[in-house]
């Protein structure tokens, strides 16, 4: 295995875009901490070295949607409670709520993470396929199918 | 590419504080117990060295190549390794306070893991000479139990992981002559300079 701070210097800007897509820039820092918190705990017992970004991503995939799902349960967090106090509102909100985002991080897992991977990290089908664990056809159909829901959500 | 698809594709870039980030990971880590091996980059009068300690102590000291070292110390120890500086500052401390001769004697706990049987006899005696003295091959083959081994204990000093801090410096060939160094001769000669031993010089 590479040593492990090589993985965090390949991988962490892209693996930050992709959480902040799926989750929001909010929660996104946040998840990326405990994706490699877990990504360093059972790093020593991996036994198959050859797709780490995959593995990283599943993590990151697995840490996301248990944020997803804390955040739906409690739609005003302790954290968004704190956030305004704490951070000062001079800075931008960096990705527009226009609702599109909202409706996206609506979308189920897997088609929210093909989209995600698509269009935020503009990756082809076959690296989203490798990312995701799944095959490059599974992939455009995750990515086809989110696409259709989001344009029914906006033009019902 | 429709109006969605432009949408989806420009969502701003999201701040990302990578020092941040490293420095929580990095604590939470150590906390955690999942740190086992930390490294920093020091700058010396020798050039650039690699520093990386482990819970017990300093394991290595590297004058080579960072990713190769890097890669050695995954192999060896633990994969869970990340670059920490502040888990390197007393090693950092004594170092410069010793380039600076302001130090004789180091005060760090070192961890012998990355060599074993007699090639860490012979560099456990090395790490006895006193800083002022030099010794011999044949002398510290002695001190680690094999008086006839003097080749063996070349080839162990050739590799030792804590230069520096395990003096294999002072070890000169019987005749006098400088002998070896992994870090090559150059720096051989200025440690020995630094310490008032200064080696004789050949043509």
């Amino acid at each position: 295995m590479p040593p492990f701070q090589l993985l965090v210097d390949a991988h962490a800007a892209e693996l930050h875009r992709f959480l902040a897509g799926f989750l929001g820039p909010d929660d996104a820092e946040d998840c990326l901490q405990e994706t490699l918190i877990s990504a360093l705990r059972a790093y020593p017992r991996l036994r198959n070295g050859d797709n780490l970004r995959a593995w990283l991503y599943t993590i990151a995939r697995r840490k996301a949607t248990d944020v997803s799902r804390w955040r739906m349960r409690r739609p005003s967090s302790a954290l968004d409670s704190i956030a305004p106090s704490a951070e000062p509102a001079e800075e931008p909100m960096p990705i527009p709520d226009d609702g599109l985002w909202s409706r996206v991080r609506g979308l189920p897992e897997k088609q929210r993470a093909a989209v995600v991977h698509r269009f935020v990290l503009d990756l082809d089908y076959r690296s989203i396929g490798e990312r995701m664990a799944i095959s490059e056809e599974a992939a455009r159909q995750n990515v086809a199918a989110g696409l259709r829901r989001l344009r029914k959500e906006i033009n019902p | 590419m429709n109006e969605l698809e432009r949408c989806l594709a420009n969502p701003g870039e999201p701040p990302f504080d990578r020092d941040r980030l490293l420095e929580r990971l990095r604590a939470r880590a150590s906390a955690e117990g999942l740190l086992d091996v930390a490294y920093a980059e020091l700058d010396s009068p020798l050039g650039r060295l690699l520093v990386a300690v482990t819970p017990r102590g300093l394991v290595r000291i590297a004058y080579q190549d960072e990713d190769a070292v890097l890669d050695e110390l995954s192999r060896a120890l633990s994969p869970r390794l990340l670059r920490a500086p502040e888990r390197t500052d007393q090693v950092r401390r004594e170092l410069d306070a010793y380039f600076a001769g302001e130090r004789r004697t180091f005060d760090l706990a070192l961890d012998w893991s990355l060599i074993r049987g007699f090639a860490q006899k012979v560099l456990r005696a090395t790490a006895r000479v006193p800083f002022g003295q030099v010794t011999t091959y044949g002398s510290v083959a002695a001190e680690a139990g094999s008086p006839r081994a003097a080749r063996a204990a070349g080839n162990a000093l050739g590799s030792n992981p804590i230069p520096i801090v395990v003096p294999c410096h002072r070890v000169l060939h019987a005749g006098g002559g400088l002998g070896g160094y992994a870090g090559g001769l150059d720096r051989k000669r200025y440690l020995l300079e630094l310490e008032g031993t200064p080696p004789p010089r050949r043509r």
